[in-house]
């Protein structure tokens, strides 16, 4: 499903095994709690995640067979990944996807909600595949991409064309930070970047609060915000 | 005025005649009527291509016969803005991938009208973009801004398209981003290039209902201006 590797001080979050890694209950659960370990550990604050994956997917998307068999689990499936992308805009310390192979639609999201996206040029794209298979975008995917992806022209290529986005597009468009030749070479590259990220210092808390203030559109979309207007953020185990 | 031609998979919406294709009470009646005829027949892999005959692909809103009220030149006025609200809430509601060929000058409301559109070509060689609103003392109405805004990303681009009064030729308008071509050194080029472009993206087969969706939930802000709903309100459709 997912393993958690802490390496010095970075921790690395892998999707596991050859799969497609689609976003079923399980998998979100899995990654839900495995953030959780992340943020209540004591060097939460002066650390980076990077996340990746094995083999060709980063994440194929939400478990459509699932959700075709049993709708109700599709509502499920949303509540979970909102969850768990308002974890990872709350967590206190900056993120990194390094993207070695497909993210497409839920998954795609998976990848752009976090700080940095890093990806190998020689395989894999990023797709919202939406259009091309007939499913209507959720609002809260849109805040996402409104976030992520500033230019409108990039924003209706990727979701009014289903571009499938290599990375060396994704950086044209703004959607992704730089390239690397394979996939070692991403996580290399994330591993680097992650090292340098703490040695620049800085406190992961207030890190943490400014992106939430930054996506405050998302976090408004998958959580919702109380009635003075401010995001309702569970579990920041944070003081500030 | 304005006809409707369908050929293969894509709809042809032409602004007809040598003039300035300004938008009157007439003219903005007979394009809705032209866009709700497109959409009654649109089928998976439709595509609507808008362009213009002559010098100008619209020059905005018929100040003339506003004015020839006299008295009630202000109520033409409003009049007009409010019964062209429809007529780009028609286009982002369409159910196919919309493109404007600009065969020339696109101004005020009729540069409205062409931003409405999923992708705008325009003219090399001739042809400008203007907001004259500026020059003439008109304010924008808020939904004119609201499309500036969703389809125009950077500062600098909005600032030279609402504040300056500048006519932007085709390569300055590609380097801002409001448009997405300006490589054709004649009206029959442009169209060849959207018609080209048109048939890859009829070639998808892509569902009209669900791509207009989406492409509202591309401007919610827009929609709520235009009183459209995006009807991904309900998220759970995964």
């Amino acid at each position: 499903m997912c393993s958690l590797e802490k390496r010095d001080r970075l921790f690395i979050l892998k999707l596991t095994g050859d799969g497609e890694h689609r976003l079923n209950p399980t998998l979100l659960d899995s990654l839900r709690s495995t953030i959780n370990k992340i943020r209540s550990d004591p060097s939460s604050s002066k650390s980076v995640l990077i996340t990746t994956s094995d083999g060709k997917f980063f994440s194929n998307g939400y478990d459509l067979a699932l959700a075709e068999s049993n709708p109700s689990l599709s509502v499920l499936m949303d509540a979970k990944l909102r969850s768990l992308i308002a974890d990872l805009i709350s967590l206190p310390m900056p993120t990194i996807a390094a993207v070695t192979g497909h993210a497409s639609a839920a998954g795609c999201i998976l990848a752009m909600s976090h700080d940095y996206v890093l990806m190998r040029r020689d395989r894999g794209f990023l797709y919202m595949s939406e259009l091309d298979i007939e499913l209507i975008v959720p609002a809260w995917f849109m805040a996402v991409i409104r976030m992520k992806i500033g230019s409108p022209a990039a924003r209706r290529d990727v979701i009014l064309t289903a571009a499938k986005v290599t990375a060396d597009v994704g950086v044209k468009m703004g959607i992704v930070d730089s390239a690397y030749d394979s996939a070692v070479e991403t996580v290399e590259a994330a591993v680097k970047l992650g090292e340098e990220i703490i040695k620049r210092g800085g406190d992961g808390h207030v890190y943490g609060k400014m992106r939430e203030t930054l996506l405050r559109e998302v976090l408004s979309h998958t959580i919702g915000e109380d009635e003075s207007g401010l995001s309702v953020v569970r579990n920041t185990g944070s003081k500030l | 005025m304005c006809t409707l031609e369908k050929r293969g998979d894509l709809f042809h919406l032409t602004l007809t005649g040598d003039d300035e294709h300004r938008f009157h009470p007439d003219t903005i009646a007979s394009v809705l009527s032209l866009l709700e005829q497109a959409k009654s027949q649109s089928t998976k892999g439709s595509v609507l291509i808008t362009t213009g005959h002559g010098n100008f692909f619209s020059n905005g809103f018929d100040l003339a016969w506003a004015q020839s009220a006299r008295h009630g030149a202000i109520e033409r006025m409003h009049q007009m803005v409010k019964s062209f609200k429809p007529v780009l809430a028609a286009l982002l509601d369409l159910p196919m991938p919309t493109i404007a060929a600009l065969n020339g000058h696109a101004a005020a409301s009729g540069l409205m009208f062409a931003l409405s559109h999923d992708y705008v070509f325009m003219r090399k060689d001739r042809g400008v973009l203007y907001m004259s609103e500026v020059d003439i003392g008109l304010p924008v109405p808020d939904y004119f801004s609201a499309l500036v805004v969703a389809k125009v990303g950077s500062g600098i681009a909005r600032r030279e398209l609402l504040l300056s009064g500048k006519k932007l030729k085709g390569e300055d308008a590609v380097a801002l981003g409001i448009v997405d071509s300006a490589a054709h050194d004649s009206a029959e080029g442009v169209v060849e290039a959207t018609v080209s472009l048109g048939e890859s993206l009829a070639a998808k087969k892509w569902n009209g209902e669900v791509y207009a969706s989406i492409r509202k939930s591309l401007y919610p802000e827009l929609c709520r201006m235009l009183e459209l709903t995006a009807n991904n309100l309900a998220t759970h459709n995964h």
